[in-house]
């Protein structure tokens, strides 16, 4: 799950480690106010989406002027912002954050994460500020360091000492730096992050060392023991078929093609779409519905499917193990009651209580193709679409 | 023989009064596996279905003799039954369990250090041994048993590869769902040298999927020490990046972890990469094949 920048400030607060100072803001006129509470005469107005790239897409401002805050509020709510990570659709700006303005000496970047290949949470660093570090680890991989911590234990000091002095952080403020990092890794073990990225990390001319940026994801699976995590979610920034999803406990992602798929198991899900596009089509979605459906999210998830107007054909691909053939086959069928259905429908089952499920959808007198394989129901429904 | 689990391998079940842990206690069991007892704490003393209920793992342990346990106790709580079945000095833990939060399975692995126990999972379908012994939520009849081992991130698509080879006539030896966690007990090496070193392995089919680069690092051990021919398939190869694919490890982030760069690595360590799922069978046939282990692998009859 992610949240907004200055949501994530706001926990960092909350744990001793420093930030730039700001507010958000929802309008023009709540944006001039919250400008005027603060300790500046520049402003910086930040649109605030989930995703990275603003800077570069026109969504952070300097202000020079509570005038000049109006205006650039004005110019930002509302407006879509296309950066490299929100695809070409692009994200509309329904928040920003008002910040004093900062006297920026050096951009460094730091950032917690846990590291597959060890199984630990890992600390990187890099003097490389400013930039994706995806960018710097390409171009300059001996500038990023990195210290992974023991979890039996947790970071040390010593750690954090020797990740600042390696990415040269003035000696003075070396402490600083320390302090910073110790917070940040606490913020990312109580809080179940899965990313804990501040990028840039900056040195101010008064000698402060802040967060000027922050982004904070959290593990899904750890969201029952946050309560408070969850109550930041913003479902503007999410598909509303994925969150429709969610409520089913359906697994759902919105994908460009015209083929909607419904599958069981993750791996099998992935799998389904790659046959597609193999076979010549495009894939609307992945889908998800898990081991333990029932009929009723079967059927959810059929009406998920459908919601999606570039839906111009369905594939269904079940291979049942725990997943029952005439659960999904009854979900399918009562889906197809309760939706006007009228493109094709492909059905490969195989599995447990196959033989069931295709009496069942047999007998439902519902226009569906069979399919003997998997390959043989790609090749049917991107002929069918097309 | 086969690897990690055969006919003389006894399991309990923890989590066993649940609905799932039930129905897949009693699956196993007719499937022929030794399903000895369960744990459920605050129901030690008790049975259920015929199975013997034990409070703790060690109680288990001691009253069934059981050198393997299987966990499908709730994600918050998981962890936790994971650690006590190491505590109990198992030689076999399988976490079924899907949903444990990440943090966790890394305190996990760290209190596994100098263990004996060996974790498969979590996030997994299990482990079989066909005709010998099912532990976990698969299909038992799809299997044939045989001489080609698999082992894979994902279950449904384990049942897809399998499916496809018993009805091509070739068997299997064992079948090992690692899970589709980021940070989870065993990974491919430690399978592929397993199945490497079993006298009745002759080939391997490997399902990897998008994310981390568990794959990679699979291939190039295989290019050192592999005896024996592997072929693959990565699952993902249309998952568009940042988004995470059902699995919590299933994630292209920050362009690393794409189909593409695993499957490059995989073919230029010598392992044949099946260009579509339908067709992992396939691919395997056409190795065994050119490698003259064809016949001796068309055990199902």
């Amino acid at each position: 799950m992610n949240i907004h920048e200055y949501q994530g400030k706001e926990i960092l607060r909350q744990y001793g480690v420093a930030v730039s100072y700001g507010k958000v803001a929802f309008t023009a006129e709540e944006a001039v106010e919250a400008a005027k509470t603060l300790n500046s005469k520049v402003y910086v107005v930040k649109a605030q989406i989930h995703a990275g790239g603003r800077g570069k897409a026109g969504g952070v401002k300097i202000a020079k002027s509570l005038d000049e805050v109006r205006t650039y509020a004005n110019e930002l709510l509302g407006k879509v912002l296309v950066t490299h990570q929100t695809g070409p659709e692009g994200k509309e700006v329904k928040r920003l954050l008002i910040e004093e303005g900062c006297d920026i000496k050096k951009e460094y970047y730091v950032g917690v994460v846990i590291d597959r290949k060890t199984g630990r949470v890992t600390l990187m660093a890099s003097e490389e500020g400013g930039t994706e570090i995806e960018e710097v680890a390409e171009k300059t991989p001996e500038k990023i360091f990195k210290e992974v911590v023991d979890p039996a234990v947790g970071l040390q000091v010593f750690q954090a000492r020797r990740l600042a002095l390696n990415i040269n952080i003035p000696k003075e403020l070396v402490n600083k730096a320390v302090k910073f990092m110790m917070g940040l890794y606490q913020v990312f073990i109580d809080k179940d992050c899965s990313i804990a990225e501040i990028n840039p990390l900056v040195v101010t001319g008064g000698g402060d060392v802040m967060a000027l940026d922050a982004k904070l994801n959290f593990d899904s699976n750890a969201l029952f023991r946050h309560k408070d995590v969850v109550a930041l979610r913003d479902l503007d920034e999410e598909d509303p078929k994925e969150i429709q999803a969610s409520k089913f406990d359906l697994n759902y992602v919105a994908l460009d093609g015209n083929i909607g798929c419904m599958v069981n198991g993750a791996g099998l899900a992935m799998a389904t779409m790659d046959i597609i596009k193999f076979h010549g089509g495009e894939p609307a979605n992945f889908l998800d519905v898990g081991g333990g459906a029932t009929a009723e999210r079967v059927t959810e998830a059929f009406k998920l499917i459908l919601s999606d107007k570039n839906v111009k054909g369905v594939f269904i691909n079940i291979f049942g193990g725990i997943m029952k053939c005439d659960v999904i086959a009854s979900g399918v069928v009562e889906a197809a009651k309760q939706v006007q259905l009228n493109i094709p429908l492909v059905v490969r089952l195989e599995g447990t209580n196959v033989d069931l499920g295709k009496k069942i959808l047999k007998e439902s007198g519902l226009n569906i193709v069979a399919a003997g394989s998997m390959a043989d129901g790609a090749d049917k429904i991107v002929s069918l679409v097309k | 023989m086969s690897i990690l689990v055969n006919k003389d391998t006894k399991v309990i079940t923890q989590g066993i009064t649940g609905a799932t842990g039930l129905f897949h206690a009693k699956g196993c069991a007719e499937y022929g596996t030794q399903m000895v007892g369960g744990v459920t704490p605050g129901k030690g003393g008790t049975e259920i279905e015929g199975f013997p209920v034990y409070d703790t793992v060690e109680e288990a342990v001691k009253a069934t003799g059981a050198n393997a346990s299987v966990i499908y106790v709730a994600p918050p709580f998981a962890a936790d039954a994971i650690m006590e079945a190491v505590d109990a000095e198992l030689d076999l833990v399988i976490c079924i369990t899907e949903g444990i939060p990440v943090l966790d399975m890394v305190k996990v692995q760290r209190y596994m250090e100098g263990k004996k126990t060996r974790l498969i999972g979590p996030n997994c379908p299990g482990v079989i041994t066909p005709g010998e012994c099912k532990i976990g939520i698969m299909p038992g009849y799809i299997h044939a048993p045989g001489k080609v081992g698999i082992v894979s991130r994902s279950g449904t698509l384990t049942y897809e590869a399998v499916h496809q080879l018993t009805t091509n006539g070739i068997g299997q030896s064992t079948a090992v769902g690692i899970g589709g966690d980021p940070v989870n007990g065993t990974n491919f090496i430690d399978v592929l040298k397993m199945f490497n070193e079993d006298p009745d392995t002759e080939a391997v089919i490997m399902i990897g999927e998008i994310g981390g680069t568990a794959e990679e690092e699979a291939a190039e051990w295989v290019k050192a020490n592999m005896k024996k021919p592997v072929v693959g398939f990565i699952g993902g190869q249309t998952a568009p990046p940042g988004k995470r694919m059902g699995h919590a490890g299933a994630i292209i982030s920050g362009g690393k972890g794409t189909a593409a760069e695993k499957i490059k690595t995989m073919e230029s360590c010598g392992i044949k990469v099946a260009k579509s799922p339908a067709e992992m069978g396939q691919t395997l046939i056409s190795v065994l094949e050119e490698r003259g282990l064809l016949e001796i692998c068309k055990t199902v009859k």
